[in-house]
């Protein structure tokens, strides 16, 4: 009886492994398991939810510093454009001959803000601020659009929760939209 | 022969060309003073009935160009990188369309556009990640990369914003639209790639980024990534340029430009966009109502007359042949059209074969200018029968503020004493 489970057993375990062969055929069994700790360390993409915001937190006064310390020297000293682009004003102006798109006038989700910082910059040295700064140049270039207060503190939540001026202002691709037959 | 003989016989030659281009230049004067007569011979040392003077001496010894560059006399045809850009790490410089031949761009003058420099990529320590909504996320070495069954395929590459809709409009071909190129790439299919890691269901996107210092990041349908998507590592037979991704990037078929993300790290499978910077605030087309629309991923078909066009002058009257090129992302081109009066009457173009889906395809008219001014376009219909609008038509949908995907016709304009110029200024 023993015996008899025992082959039993065997045998359902060979037509696993079988099972398992095949299936790896279909593939060339090329790279290696990417670790939690390797996939952590680059995932740093912050959905527009703010999902996969880290910890921490920054508020619109040690932003000023940062901004004047690490952005001024592209972007103006108070956001409004120079060698990089303008980060100020231009609300209302999208539909009109001469529009400005700003992060207060275009950029449709905050937490974006926090993405495209922490991963480009500044330009000549990015992903070298911290969290907390991140949060907090954040937090100041949202105040300097009129979109938080001046005395705003930003964490994960409170930056998912900021609602954008132009979240609802895209339209998905029509083309083609010309009609020239 | 040693190489110490070698150097001194070239040095030798050297002298001996010296001595002889000096006695040339000092007969040359007298035989032009007989040849007066004769209005249609040319003078030159070099010419009939004179033997040139490179047929007189041995010329360079080999290995004297361990990597080919070309001749000397070429040396004008570059990449036109403008002088007044704002920044040079986040910038853009065209390919010399005007200068070039055939379909295939050479690895040297491929246009280039970067949002962070251009990264020097350690090969040995580079690695491509996908994770996500796999069964088994995977790291993959350059040497992993270039196990799986590997392939080539000939297409373009178009930056979105090439040009855009606003004056001053360019001088020349490249000026307009020279940030279009096109490689034969090889690689791997991304579907085999993505194989290997297990797609789960529910995936609907594929978030790419960039070992550059922008750490670039757009999201890709997952349809395009299992259809003609393709990683790649070699260009036009050698590994890509670092200004092209070295070691590895995302080749997107008739996608815009920045979508085929460089120096590729990392892919992540997801249920939706990641709604980067790059495909909200910066790769979003701007309309007069105020709205922009986003994932605007194709090319549409377009084409330019390379020859004659802006900045060249037709020195004579006569047969000239009046060529170009013409380019779909929606697949292949089925004809091209030319007209030489003002876009009244247009005719069919000569393509070049072969003919291939997502590629630039040369196009060719045979044409006799008689001297009087002209205005010469084309317009490409492609596979699926859309037809190059005018800017007028294009504007007229989109105003002038929209930026990207201009696939207007170009018109050039020729003047009475053969001067091209932009035909739209």
């Amino acid at each position: 009886m023993a015996r008899r489970k025992l082959k039993a057993a065997f045998l359902v375990g060979a037509i696993a492994m079988l099972a398992a062969a095949a299936q790896a055929e279909d593939r060339f069994g090329i790279g290696r398991p990417a670790t939690p700790a390797e996939i952590a360390g680059w995932n740093i993409d912050i959905g527009r939810d703010g999902s996969n915001l880290p910890p921490g937190s920054g508020g619109v006064e040690r932003g000023r510093a940062v901004f004047a310390e690490q952005c001024t020297a592209c972007h103006g000293d108070s956001g409004q454009g120079g060698v990089g682009d303008r980060l100020v004003g231009g609300q209302g102006t999208l539909a009109s001959p001469k529009p400005i798109r700003t992060v207060g006038s275009y950029w449709p989700y905050a937490p974006t803000l926090f993405d495209y910082i922490r991963r480009a910059m500044p330009q000549n040295a990015p992903q070298s601020l911290s969290n907390e700064d991140v949060y907090a140049v954040s937090a100041y270039i949202l105040s300097l659009n009129g979109i938080v207060p001046a005395n705003a503190v930003l964490d994960a939540k409170s930056l998912a929760a900021v609602k954008m001026p132009n979240r609802d202002g895209f339209v998905s691709d029509p083309r083609p939209d010309v009609h020239n037959r | 022969m040693s190489e110490h003989t070698t150097d001194k016989r070239v040095r030798e030659a050297s002298r001996r060309r010296f001595l002889q281009a000096g006695a040339a230049l000092a007969g040359g004067s007298a035989i032009a003073g007989v040849a007066g007569s004769t209005a249609l011979a040319e003078q030159g040392n070099n010419l009939p009935p004179s033997v040139p003077e490179w047929m007189k001496t041995p010329g360079d010894p080999m290995g004297s160009q361990p990597y080919g560059a070309p001749s000397v006399h070429e040396k004008g045809v570059i990449k036109n990188i403008s002088k007044t850009l704002p920044q040079y790490i986040s910038a853009s410089g065209r390919t010399p369309l005007q200068e070039l031949d055939g379909i295939i761009t050479p690895n040297g003058l491929f246009y280039e556009r970067h949002h962070g420099g251009v990264p020097t990529i350690d090969p040995a320590e580079h690695r491509l990640m996908l994770h996500g909504m796999v069964d088994r996320p995977l790291v993959f070495t350059m040497e992993d990369i270039r196990r799986f069954p590997s392939q080539s395929r000939i297409h373009f590459l178009e930056c979105s914003g090439n040009p855009v809709y606003t004056k001053p409009y360019g001088k020349t071909a490249s000026d307009l639209v020279g940030l279009l190129s096109c490689a034969e790439w090889t690689g791997v299919p991304l579907k085999a790639v993505l194989d290997e890691a297990g797609v789960q269901a529910g995936a609907k996107w594929i978030v790419a980024e960039g070992a550059d210092a922008a750490a670039l990041t757009r999201s890709i349908p997952i349809e395009k990534c299992l259809d003609d998507a393709m990683l790649v590592y070699s260009q036009n037979g050698e590994r890509l340029r670092p200004q092209q991704g070295y070691p590895l990037r995302l080749l997107l078929p008739g996608f815009e430009g920045n979508m085929n993300v460089k120096w590729l790290r990392r892919l992540k499978v997801v249920a939706e966009p990641a709604y980067s910077r790059e495909e909200t605030s910066k790769y979003t087309d701007p309309m007069p109502d105020g709205t922009s629309r986003e994932f605007t991923f194709y090319m549409e078909a377009k084409s330019i007359i390379t020859r004659p066009s802006g900045g060249q002058k037709l020195t004579t009257h006569g047969f000239h042949e009046i060529t170009g090129i013409a380019w779909s992302g929606h697949g292949k081109i089925k004809s091209v059209e030319v007209s030489l009066d003002e876009g009244k009457s247009w005719q069919q173009a000569e393509l070049q074969e072969p003919v291939l889906t997502r590629a630039l395809t040369r196009f060719r008219l045979p044409w006799h200018w008689d001297g009087t001014p002209a205005v010469i376009q084309s317009r490409a219909i492609d596979e699926t029968g859309y037809i190059q609008p005018t800017l007028a038509e294009l504007v007229a949908v989109r105003g002038l503020n929209s930026f990207y995907h201009n696939n207007a016709i170009w018109p050039w304009h020729i003047d009475a004493n053969g001067e091209v110029t932009n035909g739209q200024a």
